[in-house]
């Protein structure tokens, strides 16, 4: 186990308010895996991170670096590296000075400086920059100089707080599969704050949505977005509908629910245990509305298109009012749906994915 | 609570996981301690206990039957408030001028306003005697008039508007070049008149900086030394000289005590208020955007009007400065103004000790206290400690504390084993130190508070320790602050004197000390010379040390872009 945390509780106080940022947070990493804190703003995601680096004592729990109680040591003695938001490079240094400054401070010999420095400088592809100074090179090159000065370090564990965020969207992705290439060309353990979605999906082995200092959900990129746990994941992570039902009849595949204002029944699956009479929401997602026949039907009509080129995203509203959305890709080859339009969709047992209604 | 108590414990357990940081921190709180709280308890504790050392109001109960003491108070708080207000206006007048009209020369008013800082504080009161005094040059000379009556009220505070003048305009610079000037636009474009749009606009949003200024210059009046020894005679006694005449001329230190408390007492009101209070009222309008716009505030006859009287407030001040340096060149001011260097070979003569003692305990204080204070601002800013309130608040303190109280402090707390530092360079150099610190840990405070807190985390991730991030880090980042406290503090150590002349000795003197001796006896030629030589050897530090620091400072400045 690379790095761990127990019951991490963070409590903020200012003079009359307590706030909980972090609450009984428990987690485990595996060498050389990517981890991603995903959370709206103010979720605890850097609170969290800042714990793992050392920048904030948690108020109860432990963490753990390589087994070894990490809880009370301070920021500089962790084997803990991290790229920062604002990159937070030395504005008085040279880029090379950058870089080498932590090797500097650990005393290594020069050559062997030398060496890591120029293996890194290559490695993130910035030959040539040595001795700019940070004010001189474009934000995409920066934050590779943030990643290279906290991989020179070899860490044990690398921390990311939204380091993509000062980018432009094009950048944004080039940066983000160059990041994933070399955390995985260098096996290292790394934990991934974002608030973006997209960056998250693409990056991750392991997302951890957060919500107000709690863990939503753990899962793979896949198992958060396919099969939410709760309406908090569903409803932050893309795009969803939810349609309410109870559950009326269930075998080993699937269940059967009713909806009463539409009179209906639908199939949907769930990993959960549900039982009869329990409330439930179809999570259903828009890109699993269809025209071909499939397991679940509901109908309605069309009342808004847009179209974006590679898909069309539209609204029908269904016989009790209620708005639906739905995408349709590769509209060349698709029927292009028409406002006023009264149509027929379906969705298949695999996409009714069934969550606990809370409410 | 619980969540309280933890906290206050997790400060605590990592402040012990960090023996270093414990010891610093323990050491600077010993120091504030010693040098600051402890020399005002003695002012204190000595005003209230009689001979036999017991709890005693009898030396207040002597003061107060005393009507010259009294008239003392009265005198102090006259002179203060109207400093305060006529300095107040006539900074507002000149700094609004700068910077809402379209006046021309507003770098030669600038250079005026901001240049009197390297000056002593007390040539604004021998250039007034030698100007309007019995031989001035203006009224004996050109008028004819021997009875102009600088000694007493008017003279006093007109030199004292003058010294503090760039205190008043520095902050109301600040302010009024902070409100947008984009807000007046709009208020124009809502068809107000320029009279509207300066009382309901401009005057109000500046209402929180006028409030700190006169507070401001209220305690630097009260605290003010110089100027009243030279001015303010015997029909007109303040509270500072009398501190001063009752211990250095009566011996009597309970009466200098209690006299130093009085001139405390409003000081610190005033700090509070202007700390605690008005500080906290400040609008902020900078929204980030650029907010150039032309400027139109004011008719093309109020702009001259208002040029006319900046005008004459700039020729009154180089008139005031001039005069030194002419009285510097002149046999016997007043009398003979025939040219002559004899008043230099007099000054090396008689005074080179004070000068290398003056330089000597300047240049040991300075880098001493402008590096003390870079540390304890990065503390206060940075680091999480309990007592750091009060460690902030005990280290500005000095602000409000005026000289005439510390030195007496000074006298009375240090004067005894195993402090005892009367008569010696250490007690000049350690009341340096600690009463200049402020504007360092000010200035460091502010920089530091621009500087994204995340560059020094990055070095603390990549393995530095606080001393290393400090030095490699945080130093270079805050250059600039230190290079202002570095030029303050050394400004201030060489041309101090109200604390300063109750702790110099036959072997440690100061070239302001004689200055004002030579004053006294009538040799205002020689103090001239003597002030040129002082202000020369300011100009040439501040020059060496812009030399010195000039690549790294723009270096650092043009990196901020990027925080």
């Amino acid at each position: 186990m690379s790095l761990e945390l127990k019951n991490i509780y963070k409590v903020f106080k200012s003079e009359n308010t307590e706030t909980v940022a972090v609450k009984d947070f428990s987690l485990k990493i595996e060498k050389g895996q990517l981890v991603t804190l995903l959370g709206p703003s103010g979720c605890g995601k850097t609170t969290t991170l800042r714990i793992i680096a050392g920048f904030e004592t948690p108020t109860s729990g432990k963490v753990f670096l390589e087994g070894k109680d990490i809880t009370n040591d301070p920021p500089n003695k962790r084997d803990i590296s991290m790229v920062f938001q604002s990159y937070a490079l030395f504005p008085h240094m040279t880029v090379k000075e950058n870089i080498e400054f932590g090797l500097k401070i650990k005393k290594l010999p020069k050559n062997i400086v030398e060496e890591k420095v120029n293996y890194i400088i290559s490695l993130t592809g910035l030959e040539g920059m040595e001795n700019r100074r940070p004010d001189q090179i474009s934000g995409g090159q920066q934050q590779r100089v943030a990643l290279a000065r906290s991989l020179v370090m070899e860490p044990k564990v690398l921390l990311f707080d939204e380091p993509l965020s000062n980018l432009d969207a094009k950048l944004r992705e080039s940066m983000r599969s160059e990041i994933r290439r070399i955390q995985k060309e260098l096996n290292i353990t790394s934990v991934y704050v974002t608030h973006d979605q997209t960056e998250a999906m693409s990056i991750s082995d392991i997302i951890i949505v957060m919500n107000k200092g709690e863990i939503m959900q753990v899962g793979s990129p896949f198992d958060i977005y396919s099969y939410p746990q709760n309406k908090f994941v569903a409803d932050f992570i893309g795009k969803v509908n939810f349609i309410e039902g109870k559950v009326i009849k269930k075998n080993e595949r699937y269940y059967e629910v009713y909806n009463k204002a539409l009179d209906k029944t639908f199939v949907g699956i769930s990993k959960k245990n549900l039982q009869i009479n329990e409330n439930v929401l179809i999570a259903l997602r828009p890109e699993a509305l269809t025209y071909e026949k499939k397991e679940n039907s509901i109908s309605g009509i069309i009342k808004k298109v847009v179209y974006l080129g590679s898909q069309v995203e539209y609204e029908f509203e269904t016989e009790n009012n209620k708005t639906i959305n739905g995408i349709l890709f590769n509209p060349v080859e698709n029927k292009i749906p028409q406002v006023n339009e009264k149509i027929n969709l379906y969705f298949g047992l695999k996409a009714s994915w069934l969550i606990k209604n809370e409410e | 609570m619980e969540v309280a108590s933890k906290e206050f414990s997790n400060k605590f357990k990592s402040l012990i996981k960090n023996p270093s940081l414990l010891i610093l921190l323990i050491l600077i709180f010993v120091a504030l301690f010693i040098f600051i709280i402890y020399p005002l308890l003695k002012v204190f504790i000595i005003s209230f206990t009689d001979n036999n050392n017991k709890f005693s109001l009898g030396v207040y109960k002597s003061i107060l039957s005393n009507d010259y003491m009294k008239q003392g108070f009265k005198n102090s708080l006259l002179v203060a408030t109207l400093t305060a207000v006529i300095g107040t206006l006539i900074g507002y007048l000149y700094a609004f001028t700068i910077n809402r009209t379209d006046i021309p020369f507003k770098n030669f008013f600038r250079t005026i306003a901001i240049v009197p800082m390297v000056f002593p504080p007390f040539i604004g009161a021998m250039s007034i005697i030698m100007l309007f005094g019995f031989n001035g040059l203006i009224t004996s000379k050109l008028f004819g008039i021997r009875t102009f009556p600088v000694y007493g009220l008017w003279g006093l505070m007109i030199a004292q508007v003058i010294t503090f003048f760039p205190v008043a305009f520095i902050t109301l610079d600040g302010v009024l070049s902070t409100i947008s000037p984009t807000l007046e636009d709009a208020a124009f474009n809502l068809k107000a008149s320029r009279w509207q749009v300066f009382t309901k606009v401009t005057l109000p949003l500046s209402v929180p900086g006028i409030a700190s200024t006169m507070l401001v210059l209220f305690i630097e009046s009260l605290a003010d030394f110089g100027n009243p020894l030279i001015l303010a005679g015997a029909s007109f006694p303040v509270l500072s000289v009398q501190a001063y005449l009752e211990i250095t001329g009566m011996f009597n230190l309970k009466n200098g005590a209690a006299l130093a408390v009085w001139l405390l007492v409003p000081s610190l009101i005033a700090f509070i208020v202007q700390k605690y209070w008005v500080g906290k009222k400040k609008y902020i309008t900078v929204t980030g955007k650029p907010t150039t716009s032309q400027l139109k505030s004011v008719s093309k006859t109020a702009k001259w009007i208002l040029f006319s009287l900046c005008m004459i407030i700039s020729i009154f001040i180089i008139l005031i400065y001039v005069t030194i340096f002419w009285g510097a060149f002149t046999k016997a001011w007043g009398m003979n103004n025939q040219f002559t260097l004899e008043n230099f070979k007099y000054v090396f003569d008689v005074g080179k000790e004070s000068i290398k003692d003056t330089l000597l305990i300047a240049l040991t204080s300075t880098p001493i206290s402008a590096l003390l204070g870079m540390i304890i601002a990065f503390l206060i800013v940075r680091k999480a400690f309990p007592g750091k309130k009060t460690l902030e608040f005990v280290s500005l303190l000095n602000f409000a504390v005026p000289g005439t109280v510390v030195g007496i402090g000074y006298i009375l707390a240090f004067n005894t084993k195993p402090l005892l530092l009367t008569g010696t360079f250490a007690i000049l150099v350690l009341n340096f130190i600690f009463r200049y610190i402020p504007v360092g840990i000010q200035s460091g405070i502010s920089l530091l508070n621009q500087i994204d807190p995340a560059i020094e985390e990055a070095a603390y991730t990549l393995g530095a320790n606080d001393s290393q991030v400090f030095l490699k880090i945080t130093l270079p980042l805050i250059i600039p602050a230190f290079f202002s406290a570095l030029v303050y503090s050394f400004v201030r150590a060489m041309t101090a004197i109200s604390a300063a002349i109750f702790l110099v000795s036959a072997d440690w003197n100061l070239m302001t000390v004689q200055i004002l001796s030579q004053t006294d006896s009538g040799r205002l030629s020689e103090a001239c010379a003597f002030s040129v030589i002082l202000i020369l050897l300011i100009l040439a530090f501040i020059l060496i040390l812009k030399i010195f620091l000039k690549n790294k400072i723009s270096l650092v400045d043009s990196n901020f872009a990027i925080d």
